[in-house]
C-alpha cells in the first residue's frame, strides 16, 4: 500500500540528522544576516509558496529562513517531517530534483516526493493548511483582552466577572469587535470541553489557569487589601494569556465551543468544574488511574523521534522548574528590598529634620525623597519580574505538562491498537479450535468476531498513525511558539530592567548637585 | 584562617567617614593585619619627628582589647572630661560570615559546581570586606587621636604606639562587663536625676540647644543606620539570587537545540554580570551610607557623654554653691567650702569652654563627612547604573539581532 505502516525511517542516524539540520539552519541564519541589509524581521511578508526557483541556492536560504509558515504548508503533505528544517521546503515546492540542497541530507527527499502524490488526505490537509496559513500568516488577526474584573454578588456565593473583548477581522465571527462577561468557571468549562475533544487525538490544548481556594475566598469575603487585588490581577493576566494561547492554535480556533465562549452573551454555567463536585472527584480518580496505567504500559517505540522528544520535554520541564523557583526567590527579595528602602527613606527624612545644619538637612530630605522614588522603582521591577518572567515560566511548566499528556494519549492509543491485535489473534485461535471441533454455528460466530476485530485493528492502526502525525505537527508548532514567546518576553523583561536603571540614573543625577551644595 | 589586609591602600572605607586635619607631626596607620582563629592582630605603624619618641618610624602589634584599654583610659581621665573622646572601634566580628562559609561547606547537593564556586567566592569577598572594615575602624580611631591637639599628647597613647611588648591587657571578664553595664545604668539615672534637679538651670542657650539636638539626633541616626543596614542586606540577597538564575539559564541554553540556545546563554551571561554590579551597589551603600551613619551614631554618643560630664560638673558646682552658702550661714569651715566651690566653678567653666569648641568641631566634621560620602554615594550609584544599562542594552541588541 502507498501509505506505509509506520513513518519510514529517515535513515538510521535520525537524531543526528536533526542535529545536522539544526546546524544547517544556523548556517543559513548567519548567511541571512549578511545577505540582508535591513534588520531581520521575524514576521514574513507574504511569500507565495510557488516563488522558489530551483536554480540557485543563494537566495533560497534567505527566503527559507524568513518564512515560518511554509513549514506548515509542506508539513501536512508529508508523513514525517522535522518541522525545524526549513531547508526541505524548496525541495518539495520545486520540481523535485535531489541535487537541490547540498547541506542537508538529500536521501530524505525521495520518500517525501512519494507521499506528496497521496491524493485525498493531502488535499483535505491542504485546504485545512490554507486555513491554517490564513490563521498563521499575516492575515491571522484576532486579539483577545481580559479586563475589568468586578465582583458580582455577596458572601460565599460571590464571584468575579471578567470582560472578554475580542477584536478580529476573521470572517468566521459575525462582528469585528465584541465583548462578553465571563467568570472563572466559564474558562475552566471551556478548557474542559476543548480538552475532552482534542487532547486524546494529539492536540496540545493550553491548560487553564489554576484554581485557588484561598485566593478566591479572600476575594469573596470582601477583603479589600493589596493581596486580594494582586490575586485578581494575577488571575486576570493569566486568563488573558490562556485565551491568547488558545486562539493562536489554528485547530482550536475553529472550534464552535470557543466561538460560543467568545461571542455569545449567555453561557450555560459549567458546574462540573468545581473542585469538590462529583465531576471534580471523578477527574481526580481518573488522573490517578491514568498515572498507574502509564507506569504499566510498555510501548514498543519504533519511532525514535517520540522518545527523543519526550526526553527533551522532560529535561526542559526540570530546568524550567528550577529556574522558576529561583525567579520566585528574586521576586520575593526584590519586594523585601523595596520595603526596606521605604523604611530607610522615612528614617532619612526624620534624620534630615533633626539635622540643624540647613544645607545638610535639605540634602538629607532630598536623599529621603530619592530613596522613596527608588522604592517605587523596586516595586515596579518586582511586578515585571513576576508578570513577565515568573509567570511565563509557570505557564510553560503547565503547558509542558499538557504536552506530556498528549504523548501519554498516544501511548494509550498504541495500547488500544496492541490490545485489538492480541484479541484478533485470540479470535483466530478460537476459530481454528472451532474448525477442529467442527461446530458450524460457532465457526460462523468466530468468523464474525474475526471480521469485527480485524476492523478494530485497522481502526487502531489508523488512530495511532493519526495521533502520531498530529503530535509531530503540534510539537513543531509548540516549539515555534515557545521560541517566539520566550524571545518576546525576554526582550520585554530586559527592557524593563533598562527602564529601571535609566530611572535610577535620573534620580541620582538630580540628587548629586544637592549633595554638592552642602557647604 | 589567616587573612592579611593591606590597609592604607584604596580599600580604606571608614576612614573616609571622618575628616582628619591633623598636623603631620604624628602619623599613625595600620600597615598590616592578620586574622587568626578569633583574634585579629593589627600592626600599628607610627611616623613622627616628635622628640618624645626614640625613633622616627616604628611599629607594634596590637589586638582589639588593647584599643579598648586605650579608649577607656581616655574616658576615665579627668583631664579630658571636656573633650569628645573618639568612639572605640567595634569588636571584630566574623561570626556570621564564618557560619555562612561553614554552611556552604557542608554542602547542598542540588547546587552545581559553578554555583558553588560563585557562592564561595561571594562569601570570601564578604569575609574580606568585613576584615577590611574592621581594620579601617581601628585605624580611624587612632588617627583621630593623633589629629587632636590635646589627645595626641597623652602618655598612654605614646605607650600604646611605642611599647614593643604586649600591654598585658586582657579582655574584660564577665564581672567587668557587668560592671560596665551597671555604670551605664547609673550614668543614665544620674543624668535623669540631674536634669530633674530643681534649681539646675542651663545658663547657656548653646548647650541647651545642643542637648535637645543631640538627644533627638542620636536616636534618629541610630534608626537610619539600622534601616540602611537592612537595605544593604536586601541588596546583597538580590545579587545572590542571580547566581542560581544564571546557572539555570545556562543549563537551559546548553540543552536547547533551537534559537533559544543563544538567547538563554546570553541571558545567563547577562545575569552573571548584573550580579556583580548589584553586589557592588550593595557594598557601596554599605560603605558610604551605613558605615558613615554608624560612625556618627557612635560619635554623637560620645558627644552626649561629653554633655553629661559637663552637666555633672554643673550639678557639682551648684552643690558646691549650696554647701558654701550653708557654711557661710553656720560660719563653719567656710574656707574649704570656698576653695571647693572655686574648684568646681573652674572645672565647670573649663569643661564648658572646651565642650563648646568640641561640639562645634563635631558639627563641621559631621557636615563635611556627610557631604563627602553622599557625593561619593551618588557618583557610585550613577556609575553602576550606567554600567548596568550598557550591558543590558548590549544584550538586547544581540537578542533582537538574531532571527
Amino acid at each position: 500500500m502507498a501509505a506505509e505502516r509506520e513513518p519510514p525511517p529517515l535513515g538510521d542516524g535520525k537524531p543526528t540528522d536533526f542535529e545536522d539540520l539544526e546546524d544547517g539552519e544556523d548556517l543559513f541564519t548567519s548567511t541571512v544576516s549578511t545577505l540582508e541589509s535591513s534588520p531581520s524581521s521575524p514576521e514574513p511578508t507574504s511569500l507565495p509558496a510557488e516563488d522558489i526557483s530551483a536554480n540557485s541556492n543563494g537566495p533560497k536560504p534567505t527566503e527559507v529562513v524568513l518564512d515560518d509558515d511554509r513549514e506548515d504548508l509542506f508539513a501536512e503533505a508529508t508523513e514525517e517531517v522535522s518541522l525545524d528544517s526549513p531547508e526541505r521546503e524548496p525541495i518539495l515546492s520545486s520540481e523535485p530534483s535531489p541535487a537541490v540542497t547540498p547541506v542537508t541530507p538529500t536521501t530524505l527527499i525521495a520518500p517525501r516526493i512519494e507521499s506528496k502524490s497521496m491524493s485525498a488526505p493531502v488535499i483535505f490537509d491542504r485546504s485545512r493548511e490554507e486555513i491554517e496559513e490564513e490563521a498563521n500568516g499575516d492575515i491571522f488577526d484576532i486579539e483577545i483582552g481580559v479586563s475589568d474584573p468586578e465582583k458580582v454578588g455577596d458572601g460565599m456565593n460571590a464571584y468575579m466577572a471578567y470582560r472578554v473583548t475580542t477584536k478580529t477581522s476573521l470572517s468566521m465571527f459575525s462582528k469585528s469587535e465584541f465583548s462578553v462577561k465571563r467568570r472563572f468557571s466559564d474558562f475552566l468549562g471551556l478548557h474542559s470541553k476543548l480538552a475532552s475533544k482534542y487532547l486524546h487525538v494529539g492536540y496540545i490544548v493550553p491548560p487553564a489557569p489554576e484554581k485557588s481556594i484561598v485566593g478566591m475566598t479572600k476575594v469573596k469575603v470582601g477583603k479589600e487589601d493589596s493581596s486580594s487585588t494582586e490575586f485578581v490581577e494575577k488571575r486576570r493576566a493569566a486568563l488573558e494569556r490562556y485565551l491568547q494561547r488558545t486562539v493562536k492554535h489554528p485547530t482550536l480556533l475553529q472550534d464552535p465551543d470557543l466561538r460560543q465562549f467568545l461571542e455569545s452573551s449567555e453561557l450555560p454555567r459549567a458546574v462540573n468544574t468545581q473542585a469538590l463536585s462529583g465531576a471534580g472527584i471523578l477527574r481526580m480518580v481518573n488522573k490517578a488511574a491514568d498515572a498507574v496505567n502509564k507506569m504499566t504500559i510498555k510501548m514498543n517505540e519504533s519511532d525514535a523521534w517520540f522518545e527523543e522528544k519526550q526526553q527533551q520535554f522532560e529535561n526542559l520541564d526540570q530546568q524550567l522548574r528550577k529556574l522558576h523557583a529561583s525567579v520566585e526567590a528574586l521576586v520575593c527579595h526584590r519586594k523585601e528590598l523595596s520595603a526596606n528602602t521605604a523604611a530607610f527613606a522615612k528614617s532619612a527624612a526624620m534624620l534630615g529634620n533633626s539635622e540643624d545644619h540647613t544645607a545638610l538637612s535639605r540634602a538629607l530630605s532630598q536623599l529621603a525623597e530619592v530613596e522613596e522614588k527608588i522604592d517605587q522603582l523596586h516595586q515596579e521591577q518586582a511586578f515585571a519580574d513576576f508578570y513577565m518572567f515568573s509567570e511565563l515560566l509557570s505557564d510553560y511548566i503547565r503547558l509542558i505538562a499538557a504536552v506530556k499528556g498528549v504523548f501519554d494519549h498516544r501511548m494509550k492509543c498504541w495500547q488500544k491498537w496492541e490490545d485489538a491485535q492480541i484479541t484478533l489473534l485470540k479470535k483466530r485461535e478460537a476459530e481454528a479450535k472451532m474448525m477442529v471441533a467442527n461446530k458450524p454455528d460457532k465457526i460462523q460466530q468466530a468468523k464474525n468476531e474475526i471480521r469485527e476485530w480485524e476492523a478494530k485493528v485497522q481502526q487502531g492502526e489508523r488512530d495511532f498513525e493519526q495521533i502520531s502525525k498530529t503530535i509531530r505537527k503540534e510539537v513543531g508548532r509548540f516549539e515555534k511558539e515557545r521560541v517566539k514567546d520566550f524571545k518576546t518576553v525576554i526582550i520585554k523583561y530586559l527592557e524593563s530592567l533598562v527602564q529601571t536603571q535609566q530611572q535610577l540614573i535620573k534620580y541620582w543625577e538630580a540628587f548629586l548637585p544637592e549633595a554638592k551644595a552642602i557647604a | 584562617m589567616e587573612t592579611h589586609a593591606e590597609a592604607g591602600k584604596e580599600g580604606k572605607p571608614s576612614c573616609a567617614s571622618v575628616d582628619l586635619q591633623g598636623d603631620s607631626s604624628l602619623q599613625v596607620e595600620i600597615s598590616d593585619a592578620v586574622s587568626e582563629r578569633d583574634k585579629v592582630k593589627f600592626t600599628v605603624q607610627t611616623k613622627s619627628c616628635l622628640p618624645h619618641f626614640a625613633q622616627t618610624e616604628f611599629s607594634v602589634v596590637r589586638q582589639h582589647e588593647e584599643f579598648i584599654w586605650l579608649h577607656d583610659a581616655y574616658v576615665e581621665n579627668e583631664e579630658y572630661a571636656g573633650l569628645i573622646i573618639p568612639p572605640a572601634p567595634p569588636r571584630p566580628d566574623f561570626e556570621a560570615s564564618r557560619e555562612k562559609l561553614q554552611k556552604l561547606g557542608e554542602g547542598d547537593s542540588s547546587v552545581t559546581r559553578e554555583e558553588f564556586a560563585k557562592m564561595k567566592q561571594e562569601l570570601e569577598a564578604e569575609y574580606l570586606a568585613i576584615f577590611k572594615k574592621t581594620v579601617a575602624m581601628h585605624e580611624v580611631f587612632l588617627q583621630r587621636l593623633a589629629a587632636h591637639p590635646t589627645l595626641c599628647r597623652d602618655h598612654n597613647f605614646f605607650v600604646f604606639l611605642e611599647y614593643g611588648q604586649d600591654l598585658s591587657v586582657r579582655g574584660k571578664n564577665r564581672k567587668e562587663i557587668l560592671g560596665g553595664f551597671l555604670r551605664n545604668i547609673v550614668k543614665s539615672a544620674d543624668e535623669a536625676l540631674i536634669t530633674g534637679m530643681s534649681g539646675l538651670k542651663e545658663v547657656d542657650d548653646f548647650f541647651e540647644h545642643e542637648r535637645t539636638f543631640l538627644l533627638e539626633y542620636h536616636t534618629r541616626i541610630r534608626d537610619a543606620c539600622l534601616r540602611a543596614d537592612r537595605v544593604m542586606r536586601a541588596h546583597k540577597c538580590l545579587a545572590d539570587d542571580y547566581i542560581p538564575i544564571s546557572a539555570a539559564l545556562s543549563s537551559l541554553g546548553t540543552q536547547e537545540v533551537n534559537q533559544l540556545r543563544t538567547s538563554f546563554l546570553k541571558l545567563a551571561e547577562l545575569f552573571e554580570r548584573l550580579r556583580k554590579l548589584e553586589g557592588r551597589v550593595a557594598s557601596d551603600e554599605d560603605l558610604k551610607l551605613s558605615d558613615m551613619l554608624r560612625y556618627y551614631m557612635r560619635d554623637s554618643q560620645a558627644a552626649k557623654d561629653l554633655l553629661y560630664r559637663r552637666l555633672r560638673a554643673l550639678a557639682d558646682y551648684e552643690n558646691a554653691n549650696k554647701a558654701l552658702d550653708k557654711a557661710r550661714t553656720r560660719n563653719r569651715e567656710v574656707r574649704p567650702a570656698e576653695s571647693h566651690q572655686q574648684l568646681c566653678c573652674q572645672r565647670f567653666e573649663r569643661l564648658s569652654d572646651s565642650a563648646k569648641q568640641e561640639l562645634t568641631d563635631f558639627k563641621s566634621r559631621r557636615v563635611s563627612s556627610f557631604r563627602k560620602n553622599l557625593i561619593e554615594l551618588a557618583e557610585l550609584e550613577l556609575k553602576h547604573a550606567k554600567a548596568s544599562t550598557l550591558i543590558l542594552r548590549n544584550t538586547l541588541v544581540a537578542l533582537k539581532g538574531e532571527p
